[in-house]
């Protein structure tokens, strides 16, 4: 035993020899025309073989360290206490989500203008994040290509303005529907597809759409973007200085209030709230719904599902469109709220967040969503400095996440149900 | 109700099931007995629409279904339950229930999101079904428990109860007795036939368990390797020689 782990440490420890010193330990110069290899400072040396170290130990007491980290769950509050009964935890849910939604409608009122902006994105990760939970979280299928929705809103709006002039509030259901056509459309390669090979589809499907919007320069403009895209209106009042679009109004002028640009920043916070509020109440209709728990059906097992007379197909294509339809949304949102997007936007990095963040929310939970949304936008702003470490403290995040709490922050309630007592009397079936 | 004849399923070179031919009437329960691996389960997988067979007609209610789509064939009213339990199990007990009547219920999206007048009957219509079924199978305690919490026992009577709320004229059970003890098969006994006298049910049912069989059968169907051995009643099927030959054979 004390053999075997002795062997494995060593090896251990060898690895991240092999790996740390020729990353940090050579660094290749440039001098003139030639490039020489010179060996870093002492101080790196001794970093990496604290580190050599460091592995080493860890590997050999590594049954002793896990012990002692699994008395460290008893700390975390959330772990070791009793299960809420269920009513309660339904209740709780509810209780939760009212309150961040009260909190969320009088956050523009009292915090900065940057505050602001940074909540209404937040609120684009939010909705964003309930959409995929329909895919990933409550369906099932592991969609690494999510952005692709995201970008065929922003770019529906974008280009519906730049072509023919179309406003928000025009370009929002046409945005949605679009991107929800786009869902359905993808859905068919993918029916049969289960686990890793949907995840490739999706992630490549992704990547295509990326590609696609920066080469066809013709329409999209490249990588060079699309700008001036309006702000929302109320009613045709506009927020800026000065009235853009011929035919609407200003909205100090109206109001006769001197003007404010921090009036713009909390109109686009509220719709972008209400928008969510929307998303929300709707998917969580959608969960107790018949659809909302084929979706789960399909999740638990589909072959039971199948033997049920539930098609996959029909099931699979609502979750896709449905999921797809609110990041059209969001997207459309994304594109008012930047003026301007382009490619970089849609990267394949927007498509992890939201997956980590419906992962860390715990999987099918609303709430949960809500909350990793806020953690995973707010934490890497508040953190700045450590900008550079962004994904480690991600990636980090998400190991002890699988480690100590694998069904995410707050794992989905289930419906309560009360039943009437039937009488089990033969003839009352028939 | 239910006729298949000479249905054979290949895999690769194996003959799974080969010329085998069944017929269950109305309010019958014919059994399917055969040692491991005689191909009982592929010829569920058949007539369930599972497997598409390799040869043979299936023909429920007058129309033929080779071939069909399983759910298709589930929903003009046969549905099965599996060797290894299949629940929905990180769902309550209810929910399990419910996702069974989709087909009973108003699945337009926007009748949902309303609740129109006709969504809301047919919901509740249906949760009284959930509940009428849970009380059935004694599981109405249980009705909000995630399905995967459930004794063993209990799973396979919420099994049967899932299938029963889509209101099946063929009920296709795969080994309910595997794993109960003797106090729950009797239960299961005393349901699968009120099934038959009260529900109006035909049972097609794959056992092991041969008092099981032979009390509550009204035909039984041998099968060994793939072939159709022996087919009669209870009676009949005791004092059948190849079938004695090929179970003593076996044990
Ligand atoms: N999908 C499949 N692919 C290849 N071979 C299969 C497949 N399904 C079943 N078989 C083979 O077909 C034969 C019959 O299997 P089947 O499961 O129908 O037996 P069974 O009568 O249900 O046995 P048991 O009593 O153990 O449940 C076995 O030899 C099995 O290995
Ligand atoms: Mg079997």
């Amino acid at each position: 035993m004390v053999a075997q782990n002795f062997r494995h440490a060593l090896f251990c420890a060898f690895i991240t020899l092999i790996i740390s010193y020729p990353i940090l330990g050579l660094n290749l110069e440039a001098r003139g025309v030639s490039i020489t290899l010179t060996g870093a400072e002492t101080q790196t040396y001794v970093g990496i073989a604290l580190a050599v170290v460091i592995v080493f130990l860890f590997q050999l007491f590594r049954p002793a360290i896990m012990e002692t980290l699994g008395q460290v769950k008893a700390i975390n509050p959330m772990i070791n206490r009793e299960p809420m009964p269920q009513e309660k935890r339904v209740k709780f849910e509810r209780f939760a989500l009212i309150l961040i939604v009260l909190g969320a409608m009088f956050w523009p009122f009292i915090a900065s203008r940057g505050a602001v902006d940074l909540a209404t994105l937040v609120l684009i990760y939010i909705i964003l994040g309930l959409g995929l939970n329909v895919v990933v979280g409550l369906a099932g299928l592991l969609d690494l290509g999510y952005v692709a929705f995201y970008a065929v809103g922003a770019y529906t709006f974008g280009l519906l303005f730049q072509y023919y002039g179309f406003s928000f509030w025009m370009s929002l259901p046409i945005g949605a529907l679009l991107a929800a056509t786009f869902g359905f459309v993808l859905g068919f390669p993918v029916l049969r597809l289960r686990g890793d090979y949907l995840a490739i589809v999706t992630l490549g499907f992704g990547e295509i759409i990326r590609i696609l919007l920066n080469n066809l320069t013709d329409l999209t403009n490249g990588p060079d973007g699309i700008g001036g895209i309006p702000d929302p209106t109320l009613f045709g009042m506009e927020f800026g200085r000065r009235v853009k679009i011929e035919g609407n109004t200003s909205f100090h002028e109206v109001f006769n209030i001197p003007y404010d640009s921090a009036h713009k920043v909390i109109f686009l916070y509220l719709i972008t709230l209400i928008l969510a509020v929307f998303t929300l109440l709707v998917i969580r209709r959608l969960i107790r719904m018949p659809v909302g728990r084929s979706w789960e059906a399909l999740r638990e097992d589909e072959i039971a599902a199948r033997s049920l007379g539930l098609s996959r197909t029909a099931v699979k294509l609502s979750a896709f469109t449905i999921g797809a339809f609110f990041a059209g949304f969001a997207g459309t949102i994304f594109a008012s709220k930047q003026g301007f997007i382009s490619p970089e936007s849609f990267v394949f990095l927007e498509s992890a967040i939201v997956l980590a963040i419906v992962v860390l929310g715990g999987m099918g939970s609303q709430l949960g969503v809500i909350l990793a949304a806020i953690a995973v936008t707010i934490l890497p702003e508040l953190a700045r400095e450590f900008s550079e470490y962004r994904m480690l403290v991600f990636g980090a995040a998400m190991v002890l996440m699988m480690v100590w709490r694998p069904q995410g922050l707050l794992p989905m309630t289930r419906v309560h149900i009360n039943l009437k007592k039937q009488e089990a009397g033969v003839t009352d079936h028939a | 109700m239910l006729e298949v004849r000479d249905l054979s399923m290949r895999f690769g070179g194996l003959l799974a099931v080969d010329q085998v031919s069944l017929d269950v009437g109305e309010r019958e329960i014919v059994s399917i007995i055969g040692p491991n691996g005689a191909g009982k389960t592929t010829v569920f997988n058949c007539i369930s629409g599972f497997y598409r067979p390799s040869g043979g007609t299936i023909t429920f209610k007058g129309r033929p279904i080779q071939g069909k789509p399983d759910y298709k064939i589930s929903r003009m009213g046969m549905v099965r339950t599996f060797q290894h339990v299949r629940l929905f199990s990180r769902m309550t007990v209810v929910e399990n229930l419910l996702v069974a009547q989709h087909r009973h219920l108003n699945t337009n999206l926007f009748a949902g999101l309303i609740k129109t007048p006709d969504y809301r009957k047919r919901e509740e219509k249906s949760l009284e079904r959930a509940a009428y079924w849970l009380e059935r199978v004694g599981l109405m305690e249980m009705a909000n428990r995630d399905a995967g919490n459930l004794a063993y026992g209990q799973q396979r009577r919420l099994e049967i109860a899932r299938c029963m709320v889509t209101e099946p004229e063929v009920l296709m059970l795969d080994e309910p007795a595997a794993g109960l003890n003797p106090n729950e098969t009797r239960e299961l006994n005393e349901l699968i036939v009120s099934l038959k006298e009260d529900y109006c049910v035909s049972v097609l049912l794959i056992e092991h368990d041969m008092s099981l069989v032979m009390g509550i059968s009204d035909r039984i169907n041998v099968i060994n390797q793939g072939r159709p051995l022996a087919c009669g009643t209870p009676e009949e099927i005791r004092t059948n020689d190849d079938v004695i030959k090929a179970y003593l054979g076996e044990e």
